[in-house]
């Protein structure tokens, strides 16, 4: 065992890294969640995202138009969950883990004939000056775009929720869709949208699973970053930032246990690599446990079905 | 006429099974009250929302100001000048009083901009609010005020309010007036929807009477006494319940000094709250709704169990015991969600009945059921409470509100229960069977077992309850013998007052 | 426009059809998704749903096959049926299969070569236990940490999956295995396998057992006032409290009874059929079987019959592999389109469909 091969300023850049497609699948999952929809199906969307952008980058030789068909494909995926949750008033957890089931099973089949294929790189923006500084270079200005857009899109939706009337719009839908709906305010039209962005923004986390982490496409490749992805909203107490700093914290158990594989601690690999779910076990259940403050930004609607009688 | 800002004509409207409203037509106009009366189900609701947009009518039309007035959505309503505040608030707990009213504006201001308005308008109608404040720590009296400003910030031309004070304290009542008689007199028209006699002979300048969808009649209501409005509205004299006052005996089930947290975030949490019920007696509890009726409903039938020694049943402590052990005991209790509390909506009345009276009618033997017994026993509900209803395998969410609400307080008396507690028994049900529901309390309490009525209606205190006392922000006030009673000190109870009163008489 | 009206009261013709609707409708829709794959749409839902049990050439090797991969998925989802009746979701019935395999093996390995006719009824017992275990986790964590019990099951069957990893390559390896990963094969140590009880015909320990649950779930479910406990308290939460339901219970009792059914099919399986703990041993029974207990409508007789239905679409989807070389997943997509149609057509027993009037047109 050689704890000095692990290198802080690559561990750190990495966790960026390894955190990126939780963050994009979280905040997605946040901004459905608040408006009141319990999507369950975050791994399936991501997974079917993951083939999607994968197989347009390689038919395309273009990573850009792979991120944009894996967010298209992540979106399409959702509006079976809109239409069965929506207007059918399906059960939502149910109809989430039909979306899961169907999603690995769909992205297995058109990923038949990607296996063991190289995507196109994606290129990392180095910016001159800034990447030169030292240990701060490397860790904040070295890697991909996708990083940075994830960080943006936390920032974006923050805003959003926070100062826009459309924020404003879909909190309120999400704490009593009965009351908005008096109001004038076409619930189910508002949640199919949020539901579709959440579709999106999980294609999105699936595709940089496959061109840019890992960079490959195996079946089953998300391993359950999608239901991690659902653990860390409520980790965020449904607030945006918060879901950043639970995804870093997964990255970063992640980065961590395979840094201590390559370092040859003396646990078998198994157990390092199944400390990521145990954390985030862990981390639910202290969020959790203290009932007043998960309780307190709950959607107050969250996974209830609406339909509007009148 | 000159003024005529609203003319009805001819409005119907058909549900499957029922005519909500048939050939409705009156006229509002400018700065005038205007009370639409009925009881539940005479089509009030209905009416009004065809007014304000949410439902549109088969037939007939509106003319507003002397146009065509036909909103397909809430939106062309409140742009036209029609306003309503709902019975039923539509609120967003966890977002600020601002907030709220933004939501309800069609191009609200800037945040700054719309929290000075709202403390403004809400002091010049002497209704302060704060607009910082989450919805959820208001009190319902506070809340229909964000509704009322929310209306208020549009201008509109006619307010619609749906049973405005059925939340409200007299005190609280007496200081709306005060609001909907300035916006009256600045010529803002009011439909005022009540089946409280009082208050509209009170408040209103004429009357539209409904029953059964139709128009019985139009009126003055300060020309009529109350009787004779309540004569117009409900069609036929009233069968009023007759009480044999009877001796009280021992006291049955006692409560010191209890104390229940809020089980959710805006909940009401109750406050050293003790009483004593004896046999034989009816202890009402008076109050405005979301004042922790619920709550000592669920600590007395044992859902939220408390300490061992807060709750005494005949001398012995059951605080800890929970709903059926209760029971065992002959404490039972009804609700008063009658769907999804005290009955399970997509069960059937014999499965339903299985719900509370499986300990007290050995419907289960071994843990297994003994459906044919429950069966006979939900027929016998039916049969006594005259329960409208094709048999016992009736799913319960296809009664209506009366029979269901017959068939949960029959399931508890025919339980032949030492203690009975109720909470709203009469809550939505039509006059006959609220009458048949009272006089099954008083004879049941005649019978010698100690009963708890909770009510939001006063008039029903006063007809059934030997005892009143009062709940109000979880605190109970000492009961005080009914008989006797003036509404001002009703009034002051209710208001949480009675403490500093008997402070000055000291 | 078309709008929905709630039923007064559930439709019990629809409750039955619309399991049958969902098989027809994902059958189209199946049909479409080979044909756009290449192959004959007829011919592949005839090779899945009709061969294995009706042509001469295949028959009489899937026929058994039909109970062999019926018998854990009935098994399984009959426990999961009792949460999600009452609204507790416990997900990860995959993990606790694999800890229930684990923990049946480990028994049955630490007395080998030792003979005895005890060695096999332990092992079973050693199987529930595991699977209870495991299953307790998330319960507990829910009802002591009000923690989401949906992600906590689900999280644990990742984890249990790097167990049975684990497992295959150190404590519970072949000593004898030239060192590849995986245990001992029980089908070389009598006294602890499971084997075809009547040949020819599929029916291991494991089937038994799920007929067993399935006559259990009918009688608790109709008769006992758990399973109206269950139901009420799947309805109506706040009834059920009100009728002196204590919610915390009902999530140990349902989540105890799934973990032990899940459990048993684990050990059944790893003695049976699979034979030994391997890296792959779980073939996503768990998750199968949440189909199969909404295909069956959380019905013991539903149940029964959609798990042999799901059997059928995984013998036959492995004879379409042979004959058509259809890809594998084609037929896991085929299986979660089956929940999709399910869920949709699901609407109709509680609604019925009308032509909008001019209602907010």
């Amino acid at each position: 065992m050689d704890l000095s091969t692990i290198n802080p300023v690559l561990l750190i850049a990495s966790l960026m890294v390894a955190a990126t497609p939780i963050m994009l699948a979280a905040i997605g999952e946040l901004v459905v969640e608040k408006a009141g929809v319990l999507n369950l199906g975050v791994e399936g969307m991501m997974i079917i995202g993951a083939i999607c952008g994968f197989a347009i980058a390689v038919e395309t030789g273009s990573p850009l138009l792979g991120f944009v068909a894996a967010a298209v494909a992540g979106a399409v995926l959702s509006l079976l969950f809109a239409f069965l949750t929506q207007i059918l008033l399906a059960n939502q957890v149910a109809s989430g883990l039909a979306l899961t089931l169907f999603g690995l099973g769909l992205s297995a089949l058109i990923g038949q004939s990607y296996a063991g294929i190289k995507p196109p790189p994606t290129p990392k923006i180095d910016i001159p000056l800034l990447s030169d500084i030292p240990i701060l270079g490397p860790i904040l200005f070295g890697h991909d775009l996708m990083v940075y857009f994830a960080i943006l899109l936390i920032a974006a939706v923050w805003a959003v929720l926070k100062y826009t009337r459309l924020g404003l719009i879909l909190r309120a839908v999400g704490e009593n869709h009965d009351a908005a709906h008096a109001l004038g305010y076409k619930v189910v039209r508002i949640r199919i949208l949020a539901i579709m962005f959440g579709g999106a923004c999980a294609g999105l986390g699936g595709a940089y699973l496959s061109l840019i982490r890992v960079p490959q496409w195996t079946e089953g490749m998300t391993a359950g970053a999608g239901w991690i992805a659902l653990a860390i909203v409520v980790f965020a107490s449904w607030k945006p930032w918060r879901v950043m700093l639970g995804a870093y914290l997964f990255g970063g158990v992640t980065v961590l246990q395979f840094n201590l594989q390559a370092a040859g601690v003396n646990i078998p690999v198994q157990y390092l690599a199944m400390s990521p779910y145990l954390v985030t076990i862990l981390v639910l259940v202290i969020m959790s446990s203290s009932k007043a403050r998960s309780a307190m930004n709950a959607p107050a609607a969250l996974g209830r079905i609406f339909h509007a009688t009148h | 006429m000159t003024d005529r800002l609203l003319t009805i004509d001819g409005l119907t409207k058909a549900y499957p099974g029922v005519v909500a409203n048939d050939h409705v037509s009156f006229g509002i106009d400018a700065g005038e009250v205007h009370a639409l009366l009925g009881e539940n189900g005479a089509g009030k609701s209905t009416l009004v929302k065809m007014i304000y947009g949410l439902v549109r009518p088969d037939a007939g039309a509106m003319t507003l100001m002397g146009d065509s007035f036909a909103p397909p959505e809430p939106r062309a309503a409140r742009a036209a000048g029609v306003a309503m505040v709902f019975q039923h608030f539509s609120l967003f707990e966890a977002l600020s009083v601002a907030e709220n009213i933004s939501l309800g504006m069609e191009n609200p201001p800037k945040h700054g901009e719309l929290s000075a308005r709202i403390t403004k308008v809400s002091h010049d109608y002497g209704l302060p609010l704060d607009p910082e404040r989450l919805i959820g720590e208001l009190s319902a009296g506070e809340r229909q005020r964000v509704e009322i400003i929310r209306c208020l910030l549009q201008d509109p031309k006619l307010l619609i309010m749906d049973e405005p004070t059925s939340v409200l304290t007299p005190q609280e009542v007496e200081v709306l007036f005060q609001t909907l008689r300035k916006l009256s007199s600045e010529g803002t028209a009011i439909l005022y929807i009540s089946h409280k006699l009082e208050e509209i002979r009170d408040i209103c300048d004429s009357a539209t009477i409904l029953r059964h969808g139709v128009v019985v009649d139009t009126c003055n209501p300060r020309e009529k006494s109350a009787r004779e409005l309540a004569e117009m509205m409900v069609g036929s004299a009233l069968l009023q319940p007759q009480r044999d006052a009877g001796e009280f005996g021992e006291v049955v089930l006692e409560v010191k000094e209890l104390y229940v947290p809020a089980t959710t975030q805006f909940g009401t949490s109750l406050k050293s709250v003790n009483m004593a019920v004896r046999a034989g007696e009816i202890l009402g509890i008076g109050g405005v709704a979301g004042n922790g009726q619920d709550e000592l409903l669920a600590a007395l039938s044992g859902e939220t169990p408390s300490a061992e020694q807060t709750v005494t049943f005949e001398g012995r402590p059951i605080g800890h015991l929970g709903p059926n052990a209760r029971r065992e005991l002959g404490i039972l209790a009804a609700p008063e969600e009658r769907l999804g509390h005290a009955a399970a909506p997509d069960m059937s009345l014999t499965e339903n009945a299985l719900l509370t009276a499986a300990i007290r009618e050995n419907l289960v033997s071994n843990g297994f059921v003994n459906w044919a017994k429950a069966r006979t026993f939900a027929k016998k509900v039916i049969a006594d409470f005259d329960v409208r209803t094709p048999g016992a395998h009736t799913a319960a969410r296809a009664l209506s509100g009366g029979n269901l609400q017959k068939f949960v307080i029959g399931r508890e008396v025919l339980q032949n229960p030492r203690v009975l507690v109720v909470n709203q028994p009469t809550w939505g049900v039509d006059a006959s069977a609220a009458a048949a529901i009272r006089q099954a309390l008083m004879d049941l309490a005649g019978k010698g077992a100690a009963v708890v009525v909770i009510s939001q209606d006063l008039d029903e205190l006063m007809e059934v309850s030997d005892n009143f006392c009062a709940l109000n922000e979880g605190h109970l006030t000492r009961p005080r013998p009914t008989k006797g009673l003036t509404v001002e000190e009703i009034g002051l109870m209710l208001g949480g007052m009675e403490e500093e009163q008997e402070v000055a008489h000291a | 426009m078309l709008r929905l009206e709630k039923r007064p009261t559930p439709s019990k013709a629809w409750t039955i059809a619309t399991p049958v609707l969902a098989v027809i409708a994902t059958m189209v829709a199946g049909g479409i998704l080979f044909a756009i794959l290449g192959k004959d749409p007829v011919e592949a839902i005839k090779i899945i749903f009709w061969d294995p049990l009706f042509s001469e050439q295949f028959a009489s090797y899937s026929r058994p096959q039909l109970l062999v991969k019926a018998g854990p998925l009935i098994l399984i989802a009959i426990g999961l049926s009792f949460g999600f009746r009452a609204g507790i979701w416990n997900i990860g019935a995959e993990g606790q299969y694999i800890i229930g395999a684990i923990t049946g093996a480990a028994v049955g390995l630490a007395f080998y070569p030792a003979g005895g006719w005890y060695i096999f009824p332990l092992m079973v017992v050693a199987g529930a236990f595991g699977g209870w275990l495991w299953a307790m986790i998330p319960a507990i964590l829910r009802t002591r940490f009000n923690t989401n019990e949906i992600l906590v099951s689900l999280l644990l069957v990742y984890v249990a999956e790097h167990i049975m990893s684990a497992m295959s390559f150190g404590l519970l390896r072949n000593p004898e295995g030239h060192g590849f990963p995986g245990s001992r094969n029980f089908r070389d140590y009598d006294v602890a396998a499971n084997p075809e009880l009547i040949t020819g015909t599929g029916m291991h320990w494991g089937v038994v057992a799920a007929f067993i649950a399935v006559i259990f779930a009918y009688v608790v479910m109709t008769r006992h006032i758990m399973g109206y406990q269950i139901i009420l308290a799947g309805q109506s939460p706040r009834a059920a409290r009100f009728g002196g339901v204590n919610p915390n219970r009902l999530v140990v009792l349902c989540f105890a009874i799934s973990g032990v059914l899940s459990g048993l099919a684990g050990l059944f399986e790893v003695t049976g059929p699979a034979g030994q703990i391997t890296t792959d041993f779980n073939q996503g029974y768990g998750f199968t079987a949440i189909i199969v207990a909404f295909l069956g409508r959380l019905h013991p007789v539903g149940i029964l019959l959609a798990g042999l239905l799901m059997a059928l679409t995984y013998i036959g989807g492995d004879l379409a592999q042979l004959m058509l070389s259809l890809p594998k997943p084609a037929i896991q997509a085929f299986q979660g389109m089956l929940l999709f149609f399910l869920l949709a057509f699901d609407m109709l027993v509680n609604f019925r469909i009308r032509l909008a009037k001019s209602e907010a047109a």
